[in-house]
């Protein structure tokens, strides 16, 4: 079977942009992708996109070009981006098709996402108490975690400082300011024991990434960065997910650690082969528990791992070189794409000030997202 | 009128000693609440009305509709969200009532209770939720 190449990539700046639609982010983002690969929007035969908010993807070819080829939504959460990766890379592995994209867009309002407790099968009483709020999920998750692994919160202020850092030295970043240890820990909190430096916002953005097949990347000319697994997969029993009226006592596993397995036995490496990762970093804890549930180190020393600076970007494992969600936002459609485009760059060497030393070869992405379900990919150049 | 439940099904009785969870006939296993469309296989079961504190967070700024309690900025009180363990049955997702947040430990032991969901209404438009308190 060849190999899927990731021959061209292409964002629109994260944040916020007054004026323009989540759509017309997601064409620049196709325009820029397009130019990127050095083909035109005719050469493209098929494409897989999806948005959260921001309207239908194939609606895009009235503004990039009536050619008539195969464009398929994909709606799945926030492993909308990662799927659509995914669907793409199948389509090639097949032998149907030699090129093709993947692209993912949105734009959100302020302020977190409001939600609506019949649409998860919940009683409107639980929305009228005050539960339907992801952000305290998110708390009461990572404040057991700390709690059993004997974690401090100083860690999760840790994340935000290296999140802000790498942030300030990445061109589509929407946070580009730094911000010290001391400020973070004594921001207002939000649902502890997160506060406001330790999550992500909803934002706007916008990644379309030219896949093809190894024969035409080679044609094509540019570095191969092949795309040695795409992996995506839902919760097992037992797992803690958002909007949770109650959870059992027996405790399980979760959907990134059977992505993960996944992802690693079909590329056939493990994580001590990973020169670079992009993890999913809704909130500051978020990182905490997927660099152990992606494998990359035993539950508990993550704040070990932080303190010596081994997910800096010139640490062993650098890990969310552009800031990730946390300096980005997360605009649902795009997100999983755009940790892929940071590992395109990273390993094409073209990362400016936020690259990586040392000339790496492999690149990991994970996405995770309601409702407990995790996207996975290498690459590798 | 006395204070009544904010939604029927949530508590056992309108004294509100126990909370509603339910249980599948084949598998045994317990949730909470009771599904919103009755269903065959499961059926009501009062859960146990004392538990241990699994894991908690608060909620420091007033919630967007649909939140229906006091909302009002200036005089927000923040409230506790915990998961409360309720031993061979399940774990509940309940505010906890009668303990500053600071003072919330993992494993302290709560009994269920029922709070006004806007303390400052008339008894008689009061709506009663489900919280947990220390022991």
């Amino acid at each position: 079977m060849s190999d899927v190449c990731i021959v061209g990539a292409g964002i629109h700046p994260f944040g916020r942009t007054e004026g323009r639609d989540g759509m017309d982010q997601g064409v620049y983002a196709v325009r820029q992708a397009l130019a990127d690969t050095g083909i035109a929007w005719e050469d493209v035969e098929f494409a897989f996109g999806g948005s959260a908010a921001s309207g239908a993807a194939d609606t895009m070819v009235s503004k990039l070009g009536l050619t008539g080829i195969q464009f398929i939504n994909v709606s799945n959460g926030c492993a909308t981006g990662g799927s659509a990766l995914n669907a793409a890379a199948s389509a090639i592995k097949s032998g149907e098709y030699e090129i093709g994209m993947a692209v993912g867009f949105d734009k959100h309002p302020r302020g977190a996402f409001n939600a609506d407790p019949g649409a998860y099968g919940l009683p409107n009483w639980y929305g009228e108490a005050g539960y339907m709020l992801t952000t305290q999920f998110f708390g009461a998750k990572i404040m057991r975690y700390l709690h059993e692994n004997d974690l401090s919160r100083e860690a999760l202020g840790r994340v935000s400082e290296k999140a802000f850092r790498n942030g300030a030295k990445t061109d589509h970043a929407w946070r580009r300011s730094e911000v010290d240890l001391e400020t973070i820990m004594n921001a207002p909190m939000i649902s502890d024991p997160l506060n406001k430096y330790m999550f992500c916002s909803p934002a706007e953005g916008a990644v379309a990434l030219i896949l093809a097949s190894e024969k035409k990347a080679k044609e094509l000319g540019g570095p191969m960065i092949r795309l040695k697994t795409s992996v995506m997969r839902t919760r097992p029993p037992g797992s803690f997910e958002v909007f949770a009226a109650s959870i059992d006592n027996e405790r399980g596993g979760t959907a990134t650690e059977i992505a993960a397995k996944a992802a690693f036995e079909q590329a056939g490496m493990g994580p001590e082969d990973i020169d670079v990762a992009q993890l999913q970093d809704t909130e500051s804890g978020a990182e905490i528990m997927h660099m152990a549930e992606n494998g990359f180190c035993p539950h508990g020393d993550q704040e070990k791992w932080l303190i010596e600076g081994r997910t800096e970007i010139n640490g062993a494992l650098p890990v969310n070189t552009d800031g990730g969600c946390l300096a980005c936002g997360e605009p649902i459609g795009a997100s999983g794409l755009r940790q892929v485009y940071e590992n395109v760059v990273q390993l094409r060497g073209t990362a400016g000030e936020r690259q990586v030393p040392g000339d790496p070869k492999t690149a990991y992405t994970q996405v995770y997202g309601a409702p407990g379900v995790s996207a996975v990919t290498i690459l590798q150049r | 009128m006395n204070a009544q439940p904010i939604a029927d099904n949530l508590f056992t009785d309108d004294n509100m000693t126990a909370l509603v969870g339910a249980r599948n006939k084949q598998t045994g296993h317990i949730s909470f609440p009771l599904p919103l469309t009755p269903n065959d296989n499961i059926e009501p079961i009062a859960l146990a009305s004392r538990g241990t504190v699994w894991t908690y967070t608060v909620q420091r700024f007033p919630p967007k509709t649909p939140y229906a309690g006091p909302a009002d900025p200036e005089n927000f009180k923040p409230y506790i969200v915990a998961y409360v363990s309720l031993p061979g049955q399940t774990m509940v997702e309940s505010r906890l009532t009668g303990v500053e947040p600071e003072d919330v430990k993992i494993g302290m032991e709560v009994e269920l209770t029922a709070i006004p969901l806007d303390p400052d209404a008339p008894a008689s438009e009061q709506k009663m939720i489900h919280a947990f308190q220390p022991v």
